[in-house]
């Protein structure tokens, strides 16, 4: 779950991390009390969840209420395209004015974790306000990493590695440790799986502030951090996801038009990319999950048949835990709740299979037992519906 | 024989009284696995399938004299129960639970190897050794005795696999699931070094996915030190960057960890990469 940049700041300022003093504005008309406290000079900047903000006119600076006023217009209610929003936009529901801030300095700094040693990563680049993946191709060294034993949590000896990093003798080193201890604190027990500050930049009195935030908090970990579901906000395109997440399926909208359904998040994977290695692009990847829920059946099928590009289904089911019965059984009332009136392909193999196939049998559907057999039939149905017959 | 677990392998079933618990348990008493005692807490003196229940894993253990344990458990307690059982003493910890906070796991991870114990999973569907023991939720009559050692990030799609080596009459030594999240105890490394030991095994089949670098470490492992045929599939050739395709672990991040290039590493390296996880059968009847 990602946070906006204003949430992440209030959390940085519950641990005491300095941040710009700003304000949330949500509509016009509150607009003028923030920017007339601020001095009238202040930046402007978009709140939406997608990266590349900076680069898309969605950071603006004000030197004046009327340059504010203007910045607001331009950004509230309205789309902002970056590179990361896949051609859409992301609509700017609030914006966060701050005050302007002099530095001498800025620099990047994270804490996310490494998969390969299993470890939290604290990472430091001189290189301030760029994005960090281009750092790393460009100047790889100017990164510095340092690793935590998670059985240990951070020491003293970490920030000072990363501190040397920086090569400014000892001003600022007292700053920069409460810094990182607290940063590190919020990380462990807010279950973040990235905090990023970039630009983290040195104020004239050699002291460290967070001009920007980024986190994304774990979701497995969403359970015992009640007070952050509350205040998330899903980015449109991933209004479905978040949806399917809550009903226990594992949903991502892909551009094709053949649908798919599958039990087990590998083989849905391999599902996909059997339909376009025989030349067809799949809408989808839907992953029912592994337990015994008719239930989810239904609500799958409403998920992929609010597509309208879709214009055949593929269900795609091995039994293990999930047993083949209950897939039938869920297939069979969701078709008694609704009618589906594009062609399904359908494969059933695996725990009571016998009696799932029976099932389907009563309600006119037949379905196949190998996987190969099954996708080539697929093709045909597919290819036959292209040219409108059914 | 197989690897890591064979038919002596004695299993306590943490998380034995549940709904998942309590199914998995009969299901693996039936395939033949040596399960000796459960545990619940606050349900210790009763039985399940005829099973003692035990508070605590180490009263479990002390009582049975269990080397494994399989834990049933759900997500916020399972680190938890991981850490239950390294302490109690077991050698080999199997971890079905899927939805593990990732910080719990760093720290179960990092403690299981400070004691020598060996951790398969999270989120996996467990380990079999066909003919002697499953330790895991996996269907046991699609497996076979014989000699592909199998080893996949997934579930389902291992299934799928196996199902079609049985069927081309290609048993199995020992099939694993590592689990497809992205903090998980044994990799793929770890199971090609048992495998390369265990004179059972003369052919494997990994089935690795988008995400993590597991799968460019095993590559990187097959190259220098694996003498038998290797087969790979990798799912998730149509996944999009920066998304989650169901497992935690498996996202492309800032076009790192795509299927392409864990598959030209392991071109490089000398294994037979296939298109399908249908072709895979076909691929290693080949070396046989």
């Amino acid at each position: 779950m990602k946070l906006l940049e204003y949430q992440a700041k209030q959390l940085l300022k519950e641990y005491h991390i300095p941040v710009p003093e700003g304000f949330v504005v949500k509509e016009l008309s509150m607009l003028s009390q923030p920017v007339q406290h601020l001095g009238g000079k202040c930046v402007v900047k978009a709140q939406i969840l997608a990266g590349g903000r900076g680069k898309a006119g969605g950071v603006r600076l004000a030197g004046t209420p009327k340059e504010a006023e203007e910045a607001a217009k331009a950004l509230l209610g309205k789309p902002l395209e970056t590179y990361q929003t896949a051609g859409k936009g992301e609509t700017v529901h609030s914006l966060l004015v701050e005050e302007q801030l002099v530095f001498q300095k800025e620099i990047y700094f994270s804490i996310t974790y490494d998969r390969e040693t299993q470890t939290p990563v604290l990472m430091l680049s001189a290189r301030g306000g760029v994005e960090i993946e281009e750092t790393a191709l460009e100047d790889p060294e100017s990164i510095k990493k340092v690793r935590v034993n998670p059985l240990t949590g951070i020491q003293e000896h970490h920030i000072r590695e990363l501190f040397l990093f920086l090569e400014r003798g000892k001003e600022g080193y007292r700053s920069f440790t409460d810094l990182v201890t607290n940063l590190y604190r919020l990380y462990v027990e807010r279950d973040a799986a990235m905090v990023e500050i970039n630009p983290l930049v040195i104020l004239s009195d050699d002291s460290f502030l967070a001009l920007d935030a980024k986190m994304i908090i774990d979701d497995n970990a969403l359970f015992r951090h009640e007070d952050l579901v509350k205040i998330r906000s899903v980015p449109d395109d991933e209004l479905q996801e978040v949806h399917a997440r809550e009903k226990g399926l594992s949903f991502v909208k892909m551009d094709g038009d053949v649908a798919c359904m599958v039990n087990g998040a590998g083989l849905a994977m391999a599902t996909m990319d059997m339909i376009k290695h025989y030349g067809m692009e799949p809408a989808n990847f839907l992953d029912i999950g592994g337990s015994s829920n008719p239930q989810k059946v239904i609500e799958a099928l409403d998920i992929i048949m609010r597509n309208p590009k879709i214009k055949v289904i593929f269900i795609n089911v091995f039994g293990g835990i999930t047993r083949c019965d209950d897939v039938a059984n869920g297939f069979k009332k969701a078709l008694s709740q609704r009618p589906i009136d594009r062609p399904i392909v359908m494969r059933l193999t695996g725990t009571n299979e016998k009696e799932g196939r029976e099932i389907l049998e009563s309600i006119g559907y037949d379905a196949f037992s190998d996987l190969r057999e099954a996708v080539i039939h697929l093709k045909e149905v597919y290819q036959r519906s292209q040219r409108g017959g059914m | 024989m197989g690897i890591f677990v064979n038919k002596e392998t004695q299993v306590i079933v943490q998380g034995i009284t549940g709904r998942d618990g309590s199914f998995h348990t009969k299901k693996m008493l039936e395939y033949g696995t040596k399960v000796v005692g459960g545990v619940t807490p606050f349900k210790g003196g009763m039985n399940v399938e005829g099973v003692p229940v035990f508070n605590t894993m180490s009263e479990a253990v002390s009582r049975t004299g269990a080397d494994t344990s399989i834990i049933y458990i759900p997500p916020a307690f399972a680190a938890g129960s991981i850490i239950e059982a390294a302490e109690a003493g077991v050698r080999n910890i199997v971890c079905i639970t899927e939805g593990i906070p990732v910080a719990d796991m760093m720290m179960a991870a990092h403690f299981v190897r400070t004691r020598g114990v060996r951790l398969f999973g999270p989120n996996c569907p467990g380990i079999i050794t066909p003919g002697e023991t499953k330790i895991g939720i996996m269907p046991g009559h699609i497996f076979k005795k014989g000699a592909v050692g199998v080893i996949s990030r997934s579930g389902t799609l291992t299934y799928e696999v196996v199902h079609t080596l049985s069927a081309a009459g290609l048993g199995q030594s020992t099939v694993i699931g590592i689990g497809g999240d992205p903090v998980i105890g044994t990799k793929f490394t770890d199971c090609l070094e048992a495998f390369e030991k265990d004179p059972a095994t003369e052919a494997v089949v990994l089935i690795g996915e988008i995400g993590g670098s597991d799968e460019e470490m095993a590559a990187a492992f097959i190259k220098e030190h694996f003498s038998k045929p290797v087969t790979v599939f990798i799912a998730g050739k149509t996944a999009p960057d920066g998304k989650r395709m169901g497992h935690a672990g498996a996202i492309i991040q800032g076009g790192k960890g795509t299927a392409e290039s864990k598959i030209s590493l392991f071109r490089e390296a000398g294994a037979a990469v296939v298109d399908l996880p249908v072709d895979i059968a076909e691929a290693v009847k080949a070396f046989f």
